[in-house]
């Protein structure tokens, strides 16, 4: 059972940035995204306790910041790996063969879309239409784009060649 | 031939910085409009010079500005908001503006906020643009650094701020009103129209979003004159219109060309015709949310009426080939899961038909078709179009299914009869 004092608490820089963000803003929840990206950004995801915290500085009810979080793509409430692939799941990939890749990935990683590695590397999630529709398939690995995919570039990109 | 939209667009090459960017003609629009001319007849000449919204509706951009109430009759502060969720399956016209040529972005945002008299502005940018969101940034601390934005610019007595935010990532953010319900920190749901935004939009000020695309073409057609302006089109439409192909093309990419120039055009000579071995069965000419229009209709000149007359739409000008050794049934399922991925839930119809949808298609792909299922499909695009829901989510992801039953009826009925997929 968790105690208090294992719980996940942001930092007071932290929690400075956060009032930071909401400054010159007509209501400070306008800046709950960013908020929830910063704390992102430092922890990779958004738990319970944090999603607490960010709530109470920009005065919004817990349930109701938990309702935004959960309303996006790009916002984790789960724990994901060090790295996240968002494969482009949306038509102009899909006829360009993203099917085929997302298998490809599936058993070089020994995870589904959705899932994490066992050793924490890699989340694998789908995504809408990453707008590189003239380099399909295409992904986005963490923060950076990558199009023209096959498995062998794939392989490359993720440091997963055989042997 | 003039590409006035992506002249300073090098592939590959980092975009033009504010120095280059003057040094090419920018701002210019900016410095001959800001305290010299009364923000009422610059809202004339955009509306004269006939634009439309690029970012799939069409709505005359003149026309919707001056529905903005005089700064007399509402005080401020009131806003502008640039609409740069793309994210319309199979299009990437405004990363490439955005990417591509940042400060024509910002000068644009500058004179349109000064016609509708906004004191600050939002780009409202997807979150997996990140690339995006690091040029604008250094194209704003640049304006800013040279009086472009601030207070008093250019001592003019006009004061714009321009903040960029990053989505969390949800098409349904795209739809103007939801898009303003996400930038006050709220779950991207869409509000009843009227009242319309530019009465009351962001935090209840009046407010006006339009589309990257449109936007860019502002400081152009301040330069130039609307007379310049409409000469840009090939036929009923004004401007140029940055078009895209994807799919099995052999050159995939986007091109800014003539307003309604033929599809034809567009896929033979930009996209280079089909890679060998493939034929081009049809397209989605406009999006994900548009109709498959027929390899027979090629000639349609790609403009808002014409296309209309089809009975599809132009969209986003973003046309997605499928081609013979892709199946229709798994075209369309595939597009009708992102719909349903993408319904934000408010309303019924659109939260429980589209999975429903999703779930006959995954069966009719799976080998689970039953006879009455296609009858099912029918009767979904009566209740999810137009007039039964909330907003246009459903309506348009009834689009691409309405059209598919219709253009491939033989190859659903297939899927039922021989209990599987044939292009499997």
């Amino acid at each position: 059972m968790s105690t208090v004092e294992d719980r996940p608490r942001l930092t007071p820089d932290e929690r400075s940035a956060i009032v930071a963000l909401a400054h010159g803003h007509a209501q400070k929840r306008a800046v709950c995204i960013e908020a929830l990206k910063y704390v992102q950004s430092r922890y990779r995801w958004v738990c319970d306790e944090h999603l607490r915290e960010v709530a109470a500085l920009l005065d919004m009810p817990r349930s109701e910041l938990d309702g935004v979080a959960t309303f996006y793509n790009l916002i984790f409430r789960r724990k994901v790996g060090q790295h996240v692939i968002f494969l482009c799941d949306s038509v102009s990939c899909w006829i360009m063969g993203r099917e085929a890749l997302c298998a490809h990935l599936g058993r070089r990683l020994g995870i589904s879309p959705g899932q994490t590695t066992a050793d924490g590397a890699y989340t694998l999630l789908p995504i809408v239409c990453l707008g590189h529709c003239d380099h399909a398939p295409a992904m986005l690995l963490d923060d950076a784009l990558h199009g023209d995919l096959d498995a062998a570039r794939l392989d490359k990109l993720l440091g997963i060649g055989e042997g | 031939m003039e590409t006035p939209l992506t002249q300073n667009i090098r592939d590959r090459q980092a975009p033009p910085d504010i120095t280059a960017y003057t040094q090419s003609g920018g701002y210019r629009a900016v410095r001959a409009t800001l305290g010299k001319v009364a923000p009422r007849d610059v809202i004339s000449a955009v509306t004269e010079s006939k634009l439309r919204g690029r970012g799939g509706a069409g709505f005359p951009t003149g026309v919707k500005w001056s529905l903005v109430p005089d700064p007399d009759a509402v005080p401020p502060p009131r806003y502008l908001v640039v609409n740069a969720d793309e994210m319309e399956p199979g299009t990437f016209k405004d990363r490439l503006l955005l990417e591509g040529d940042p400060h024509q972005m910002i000068e644009a945002v500058i004179v349109a906020a000064y016609a509708i008299q906004a004191d600050s502005a939002f780009i409202f940018l997807r979150g997996e643009y990140h690339l995006a969101e690091r040029r604008l940034q250094q194209a704003i601390t640049e304006a800013t650094a040279h009086g472009y934005l601030g207070t008093n610019i250019l001592g003019s007595g006009y004061n714009l701020s321009v903040q960029v935010h990053t989505s969390g990532g949800r098409y349904i953010c795209g739809e103007e009103t939801a898009l303003l319900t996400a930038l006050e920190g709220k779950r991207a749901v869409p509000r009843a129209k009227p009242p319309f935004p530019q009465l009351s939009g962001l935090w209840g000020r009046p407010t006006v979003v339009n589309n990257v695309e449109t936007l860019c073409n502002i400081p152009h057609i301040i330069n130039n004159g609307a007379a310049w302006f409409m000469d840009l089109g090939r036929g009923g439409d004004a401007g140029t219109k940055l078009y895209g192909a994807s799919g099995h093309v052999r050159n995939p990419g986007a091109w800014e060309l003539p307003m309604g120039t033929p599809l034809r055009e567009i896929l033979e000579e930009h996209a280079g015709g089909m890679q060998p071995g493939y034929e081009l069965r049809a397209v989605l000419p406009g999006g994900a949310s548009t109709s498959f229009l027929m390899a027979d209709t090629l000639d349609v000149p790609m403009n808002f009426g014409a296309v209309e007359k089809l009975g599809s739409r132009l969209g986003t000008g973003a046309v997605i080939v499928m081609d013979q050794r892709t199946c229709p049934v798994g075209m369309v399922r595939n597009l009708e899961h992102f719909f349903a991925q993408e319904s934000c839930g408010w309303c019924t119809p659109c939260r429980d038909g589209l999975p429903w949808i999703e779930r006959l298609l995954a069966g009719l792909e799976d080998g689970d078709g039953e006879s009455d299922d296609l009858a099912i499909l029918e009767e979904h695009v009566g209740l999810l179009g137009p007039g039964r829901t909330f907003c246009a989510h459903a309506p348009g992801a009834m689009a691409p299914l309405a059209s598919g039953l219709r253009y491939f009826r033989a190859d659903f009925e297939r899927h039922i009869h021989d209990k599987r997929c044939p292009w499997r």
